[in-house]
């Protein structure tokens, strides 16, 4: 795939940059591709709606921008709304099932659902539901390497945090890997 | 004989700290400017400093000019701007002293917000604020220095705002030296340029000075000679006066003297000890410390 | 001169161009930043703050534009290398004082994340309209250096380029970033110190009493007095001579305007950088800079699908602009095509240098996105038929 759009919605405080920070730095640090990373600024960014845009390439990315993602990352209701429209067609949309109750969409337009929030929770804290989505986004797109995003999860959240957030990415990978094999059980 | 007058010629007692090559200066005849010139020219001379050590810095306007008549390392900047361009020189050169001499419009009315936040962070440098309560070589206008009911030529029915009280303005923005002299009172101006130069931290001198072919033209006071006879018969010395009682009304007393002169950190010092606390051995003290040499 | 590997971030970072302009300032030697928050511009300064007290720096957080911009200039004087930050109406706060540093042939560096305008404008969304500010900003006649990065590891290339022709030039240099650059993450690869070359500020060699801070010279690059060595100078905003004495008459002012303009205009091959792709043979040439000229480039590919001879020139330097290379060119093509996020800025300087000779084309808008580039690409279908 040369370029793949993803766009990760939710509101602010749930680590919404974080995650496409971590996303694109592991895919342009540590798996030598391209990848740009917009966000949304203004008051929107300082509380409620807030997404985040990664373009990920094999070649240089020129156009920065986010348009009709392959890959949503729902972690609220109302960025799910937003954006829900505004797909590819054979777009993957990763959520978080707890919060976010998907509409009917395209046939080809795949689903996996996660609840990163409540798996956040269980691991003690909830600030980490990011990064449990994190490896669920990972396991089920496979558009990036494991390894890859965890040394970017390893490299970008604050020191003394990281045993963690890779405790959270390992849940959220694991998970994703289960979906993944029910799917394909189902198919 | 001729010999001895052309030695007495070269020999100008300003030579060392004025641009002889640029005398004649601009200043009308019985200009205050000149004289506060002189008081400053003085006061360098018996701090004894390394004259290559001290930098002169003046925005826009009649006192503006001053950077251009004195034979140090001098900048001419833009109007309000002083005190900015010598923060910047002061932090890049803390070694050196930094001379903001300049007029009350460029110090107080276009420059006031660069003077409250300079005294505020309590930088070490000296201002010099001419006040000749008027806009002089924009041909008079008011200030916010004038005096309520004074004319200029944009108040030509005498002036109704309130103005600033320049020491109350300093003190209250946190300067540690603060002092009013007129341009009759040499010997003490000379003291209070020592004093402040020599003084840790963000230091001022107003300078109650005339302006007779504007200010006093315009309101009818006579020529420079009556303005200095009026400082003479009018100013109130008064060390340690609360700022708040000094205010200046038109042809009123003028109350003058040293009203602040305290210790407090200075902006190098704060941003030292705060980087020292917060950083440890891994910081290096910037500006060398306490002498704010630089290393 | 090699940059001090102390300043130098060595390493693959994922940041964005904000962030890649301050570690471009600090990698330069910068060590004063004077500067005030503004949308979307602070991510420079916050990254400055944060990086400049185990560097040796000064960063202050001035009361205003007017104060970043005076404070930056004296501390150039002063004998560090200095920089500011800026967008919106600081850029038009900091024209006064950018002026002085053009009068006083200052070396300095103002970065101008630009955003969507006029007034308060689209704080944060992207816009390219500053450009004919930064050309004629400050009143009076002069030259400038204008860069556009487009990434931000542009962004970090050319502040250190920009702090290079400052000091070169002996003149503020602006970056002419946007906020899409500013505020986009990708990797940065910052190399060794060894590898960064530095221009080193250009003092005199003469003695005090000898030297004169605008001297004559023939490149009319006069070497730089430094303060407190007893050289006593004096320089001045106003008209001056080659001892910045202040003198007010018309032959004075020919004299120092000419020579603002002269040293721009006398050295453009060493100050114009382009980077042209497949001009030589082509038929239609696009012209942008900054983030329009990545987002350009998915037109022109399909364009040269389509059998159109197509080449494309970014313009790292907006300014001084490219007016030999233009003039060249137009003889040749038989459409130029400028594209930038504003209503013809850039366009009117390249308009002028075709003179007729070719068609000329404008692709704008009024910003807050980038182009779309199917726009571009109508425009190019539209130039070819």
């Amino acid at each position: 795939m040369a370029t793949t759009e993803i766009r990760i919605t939710g509101f602010g405080g749930q680590g919404i940059i974080l995650c496409g920070y971590i996303i694109g730095k592991a895919a342009s640090i540590y798996n030598n591709q391209n990848a740009t990373l917009t966000q949304s600024f203004g008051p929107e960014a300082r509380g409620s709606a807030c997404s985040a845009q990664v373009v990920v390439s094999d070649d240089r990315v020129l156009y920065p921008y986010v348009t009709s993602p392959q890959i949503l990352v729902a972690l609220s209701r109302d960025g799910y709304k937003t954006h829900k429209d505004n797909i590819a067609d054979d777009c993957i949309i990763v959520y978080d099932n707890d919060l976010v109750t998907l509409e009917k969409h395209g046939p080809k337009v795949k689903t996996y659902g996660i609840p990163a929030t409540r798996f956040a929770e269980e691991l003690g804290r909830k600030i980490v539901l990011n990064i449990v989505m994190l490896g669920f986004f990972g396991a089920v797109t496979g558009l990036i390497p494991k390894e890859a995003l965890r040394q970017g999860v390893e490299t970008s959240v604050p020191p003394g945090t990281q045993e963690l957030n890779l405790k959270a990415f390992d849940k959220g990978y694991e998970y994703g890997l289960q979906v993944k094999k029910k799917v394909k059980a189902t198919a | 004989m001729i010999t001895e007058v052309a030695q007495q010629k070269q020999e100008h007692p300003m030579e060392k700290l004025l641009r002889m090559d640029r005398i004649p200066h601009i200043w009308c005849p019985t200009c205050g400017i000149g004289t506060t010139v002189t008081a400053l020219a003085v006061a360098l001379e018996q701090l004894e400093l390394d004259l290559d050590n001290v930098a002169v810095v003046s925005g826009i306007g009649c006192t503006g000019r001053v950077a251009g008549y004195m034979k140090l390392d001098s900048f001419h900047t833009t109007h309000g701007r002083a005190i900015p361009f010598a923060f910047g020189l002061h932090v890049a050169r803390p070694d050196m002293k930094v001379i903001v001499f300049s007029g009350d419009g460029d110090l107080i009315s276009i420059g006031g917000n660069h003077f409250i936040h300079t005294a505020r962070r309590n930088v070490d440098i000296t201002v010099i604020c001419v006040n000749n309560f008027i806009y002089a070589m924009t041909g008079g206008q008011v200030a916010p220095t004038t005096p309520l009911t004074a004319k200029s030529s944009t108040s030509p029915y005498g002036n109704y705002e309130h103005p600033f009280n320049l020491p109350l303005l300093a003190a209250s923005s946190g300067a540690v030296y603060v002092a009013r002299w007129t341009a009759l009172h040499i010997r003490r101006l000379t003291t209070a340029f020592k004093e402040a130069i020599s003084k840790r931290g963000f230091s001022f001198v107003e300078v109650i000075a005339p302006c007779s072919t504007l200010y006093a033209r315009l309101n009818k006071l006579g020529d420079g000679l009556d303005l200095m006879k009026f400082y003479h018969d009018n100013s109130i010395i008064k060390h340690g006066a609360d700022p708040k009682d000094i205010d200046i009304e038109y042809q009123s007393k003028i109350t003058v003297g040293k009203f602040v002169d305290i210790e407090k950190p200075t902006f190098l010092d704060c941003l030292n000890n705060r980087n020292k606390e917060v950083f440890g051995d891994k910081y290096k003290i910037y500006g060398g410390g306490n002498g704010h040499n630089r290393d | 001169m090699k940059a001090d590997p102390k300043n130098v971030l060595v390493g693959s970072h994922y940041l964005d161009g904000n962030h890649a302009c301050a570690e471009g300032a600090i990698a330069a030697g910068c060590k004063f930043f004077g500067g005030y928050p503004i949308t979307p511009s602070t991510e420079i300064a916050e990254r400055v703050s944060r990086r400049f007290p185990l560097v040796g720096g000064v960063f202050v957080q001035m009361e205003d534009e007017l104060a970043s911009m005076g404070a930056i200039l004296g501390a150039a004087w002063g004998g560090v290398k200095s920089m500011t930050c800026t967008s919106g109406p600081g850029f038009s706060l900091m024209m006064e004082n950018f002026g002085l540093g053009i009068m006083l042939e200052t070396p300095c560096v103002l970065v101008n994340v630009q955003r969507g305008g006029p007034s308060t404008g689209l704080p944060t969304l992207p816009g390219q309209a500053d450009m004919m500010q930064a050309r004629w900003g400050s009143h009076g006649d002069y030259e400038v250096i204008a860069l556009a990065p487009d990434s931000p590891q542009e962004s970090f290339e050319l502040v250190i380029h920009a702090f290079n022709l400052s000091e070169k030039y002996r003149m503020p240099v602006l970056v002419m970033t946007d906020e899409c650059v500013g505020h986009m993450t990708e990797k940065v690869i910052i190399p060794p110190a060894e590898e960064i070359e530095l221009v080193e500020r250009n003092y005199t060699d003469k003695k005090p009493g000898e030297a004169w801070p605008y001297e004559d010279t023939k490149n009319l690059l006069s070497p730089l007095l430094p303060v407190g060595k007893g050289y006593k100078f004096h320089v001045t905003g106003l008209t001056h001579d080659q001892r910045g004495y202040p003198i007010i008459n018309d032959e004075a002012q020919e004299w120092n305007v000419r020579r603002l303009i002269d040293k721009v205009t006398k050295n453009v091959d060493d100050i114009v950088w382009l980077e042209e792709k497949d001009v030589e043979g082509a038929e239609i040439v696009v012209m942008a800079y900054g983030i329009t000229s990545r987002v350009v480039q998915p037109a022109i590919a399909k364009a040269k699908k389509d059998g159109i001879k197509i080449g494309m020139i970014k313009m790292v330097t907006v300014w001084p602009f490219p007016e030999k290379r233009v003039k060249e060119l137009a003889d040749k093509v038989k459409a130029l095509i400028m594209v930038e996020m504003n209503y013809g800025q850039v366009f009117l300087e390249m308009d002028r240098c075709v003179a007729g000779k070719c068609q000329t084309y404008f692709v704008g808008h009024a910003g807050g996105t980038v182009h779309n580039p199917e726009d571009v690409y109508k425009t190019i279908k539209e130039a070819v038929k």
